[in-house]
């Protein structure tokens, strides 16, 4: 029996490798297997929870903004821009050449299709995530005529796109579709 | 370092004895910071800061246990329980203005010892690894007081914490995934509240480990000393205990005495009063700032805005955002590399006239960062923040290899020794009280 045991230890095969070998490999390899295993939880635990998740879309009854003014909705526990541009403002953003832009887009491609007027963005600056001005009645909407982010400084046009200060992006278009008329569900 | 001079324990107690041969705690403690452990016996008052930072950690940790006890990481109560805090539980003003204000102290302190290091080049052979962990302590303090700030739940803590985190969305593809994790949410929340407070009360106790490992790697070579010059015998040391903990004892004496007057006198001068408003998602306030201790970093953070792109072409490598975040970063980063960049032998400040000037710069330097990083992002502070910032890479990356090469230090002491009995002979009335040893 005991030279059995031994024999078994230092049985080799064709290219060397013992049995023993096999078996620190495999064990090492399973008790890898669920280490990571147990990570998962640990690291999925983290992502935004079923309730979070649960309201994250957000209607908006279009019906009482009147051109030129916006509204402060909330989505997702964040600010949302709804605004009606006048025709004015449509014409300032359609006037702008793309190639000037930081994050080249049309008012087309931030729109729904016929619903060029309606401008739903995040009221989150791209730059640190601070709440740009002009959606409130008299704030300073900076000198593209959209929204103004003090934080430090971050204007942002008619189409609420980037145009000066340290912000790399247009201000977010979150997905919406419209639920009637006067109606859209965001998110 | 135990010297071969250094004095051996010898328990005299029975009680002790018995101790001893079952659990060597007091021999531990007599060879680390009693008798048994020799010190360079010129150390001055700069060296007081290590202790008083484990100082300034207790006392965060004891006010901020207490606290806890009495506070709710709730994002619907969090900020009522803070002032719950301060109106409602007996002596909780106290308690709570000695952590906030305890926090500004550490840093302060650790600021002190972090350019003490700097000058008397304490990071150099063979005491690398202690700077090294003493990096590492700096970004555990660093991330610990973040999440602490957040947990008032004023309008500083959300926007500070809303900022901050927005900081990893700079990342290129990763970025936002990040971001969304990070918070368990699309913007701070209970779940972020509740992680960071989690955090908060685990993290000193992993500074507390890495300062066991601080001093360990210190007690190996033993501590350096003013002159730079290696302890080369029993002339040059005395026993920590009496001479360093009654040294170490006035040093906190004084400490204390100023941190007491702010606490009773000041309690907020250091804070922001826009956190005693509570956290609204919805109005961002007109001027966002972090707690002073980080305005030089949040400077470097905002001296870049411009983005890197490829000249006439409007390719943009890296937007001015994600620089600015690298370079936040990296300016913390590249203290662990010191040890290397600077190639000059001799280690005091003191002996070296070039490098001392430049020393001075660095000081005034990261003072204007400070300053810039506490004031509105507005010209002239973004374009001195520039010019600042840039000196403060040019310094570590430039200024000092260059220094190493072409300084001629001055004549350094024969020993630790040489160097007190000649500071001695300039003041005759302490001639006399030089021991003879």
């Amino acid at each position: 029996m005991a030279t059995e045991v031994h024999g078994a230890d230092v049985v080799t095969e064709g290219d060397g490798i013992r049995r023993r070998d096999f078996i620190n490999i495999a064990a090492v390899s399973f008790a890898g297997v669920g280490g990571l295993a147990v990570l998962f939880p640990l690291v999925s635990q983290m992502n935004p929870s079923a309730d979070v998740l649960a309201q994250a879309t957000t209607e908006v009854d279009l019906s009482a903004i009147q051109p030129g003014q916006a509204v402060k909705a909330v989505f997702r526990s964040q600010p949302l821009f709804v605004r009606q541009l006048t025709e004015k403002e449509i014409a300032e953003a359609d006037a702008v050449p793309l190639a000037e832009l930081r994050d080249p887009q049309s008012l087309e491609d931030r729109t729904v299709d016929g619903k060029k007027q309606w401008l739903v963005t995040m009221g989150v600056c791209t730059h640190l995530g601070c709440v740009p001005l002009g959606a409130g009645e008299g704030e300073n909407r900076g000198e593209y005529g959209g929204y103004f982010c003090p934080c430090p400084g971050s204007a942002y046009d008619t189409a609420a796109r980037i145009r000066k200060g340290p912000a790399p992006k247009n201000l977010l278009v979150p997905t919406d579709k419209y639920t009637s008329d006067t109606a859209i569900l965001v998110g | 370092m135990s010297f071969p001079w250094a004095e051996h324990y010898t328990p005299k107690h029975p009680v002790m004895k018995w101790v001893d041969e079952r659990l060597p705690l007091p021999r531990f403690v007599y060879n680390a910071v009693g008798s048994g452990y020799e010190v360079p016996r010129n150390l001055n008052y700069f060296w007081n800061f290590g202790v008083l930072a484990g100082v300034a950690l207790t006392i965060q940790l004891i006010t901020g246990i207490v606290l806890a006890m009495h506070y709710a990481a709730n994002a619907g109560v969090a900020f009522d329980s803070v002032e719950h805090i301060m109106r409602n539980v007996n002596s909780g003003w106290l308690l709570r203005y000695a952590h906030a204000n305890g926090a500004s102290f550490f840093f302060i302190v650790v600021y002190i010892h972090i350019f003490r290091g700097l000058f008397y080049s304490s990071y150099k052979a063979p005491r690398e690894m202690v700077w090294l962990l003493g990096v590492v302590i700096f970004l555990l303090m660093m991330a610990t007081a973040f999440m602490g700030y957040v947990l008032p739940w004023g309008q500083m803590s959300y926007w500070g914490a809303q900022v901050i985190t927005g900081l990893f969305s700079a990342l290129p593809l990763v970025g936002e995934p990040i971001h969304t994790w990070l918070l368990g949410g699309f913007a701070p929340g209970d779940a972020a509240l509740n992680r960071f407070f989690s955090l908060h009360y685990l993290l000193p106790f992993v500074i507390a480990g890495v300062i066991i490992l601080h001093i360990w790697a210190l007690h190996i070579p033993g501590s350096s000393n003013p002159t730079g010059v290696e302890v080369k015998g029993p002339q040059d040391t005395v026993p920590f205990h009496p001479y360093y903990t009654a040294k170490d004892g006035f040093g906190l004496a004084v400490f204390l005495l100023i941190f007491a007057t702010v606490v009773f006198y000041a309690p907020n001068y250091m804070g922001h009063p826009d956190n005693y408003i509570a956290a609204n998602p919805m109005s961002t306030p007109a001027h966002i700032v972090p707690e002073w201790y980080f305005w030089p970093f949040y400077a470097i953070l905002r001296a870049f805005t411009v983005d890197l792109s490829i000249p006439f072409t409007g390719i943009v490598i890296i937007p001015a955002k994600l620089l600015g975040v690298l370079a936040m970063f990296s300016s913390i980063l590249l203290l662990f590399f010191l040890p290397w960049i600077d190639t000059s032998p001799v280690r005091s400040g003191k002996y070296r006239p070039l490098f001392k000037k430049f020393f001075y710069l660095l000081l005034i330097d990261v003072a204007v960062l400070g300053y810039c990083g506490g004031a509105p992002a507005a010209e002239p502070f973004v374009m001195i923040s520039q010019i600042a910032a840039a000196y403060y890479f040019a310094h570590f990356l430039i200024v000092l290899p260059l220094i190493a090469i072409y300084e001629r230090p001055d004549p350094l002491p024969g020993s630790i020794t040489e160097a007190v009995l000649a500071n001695a002979k300039h003041r005759p009335a302490d001639a006399a009280a030089v021991p003879a040893e």
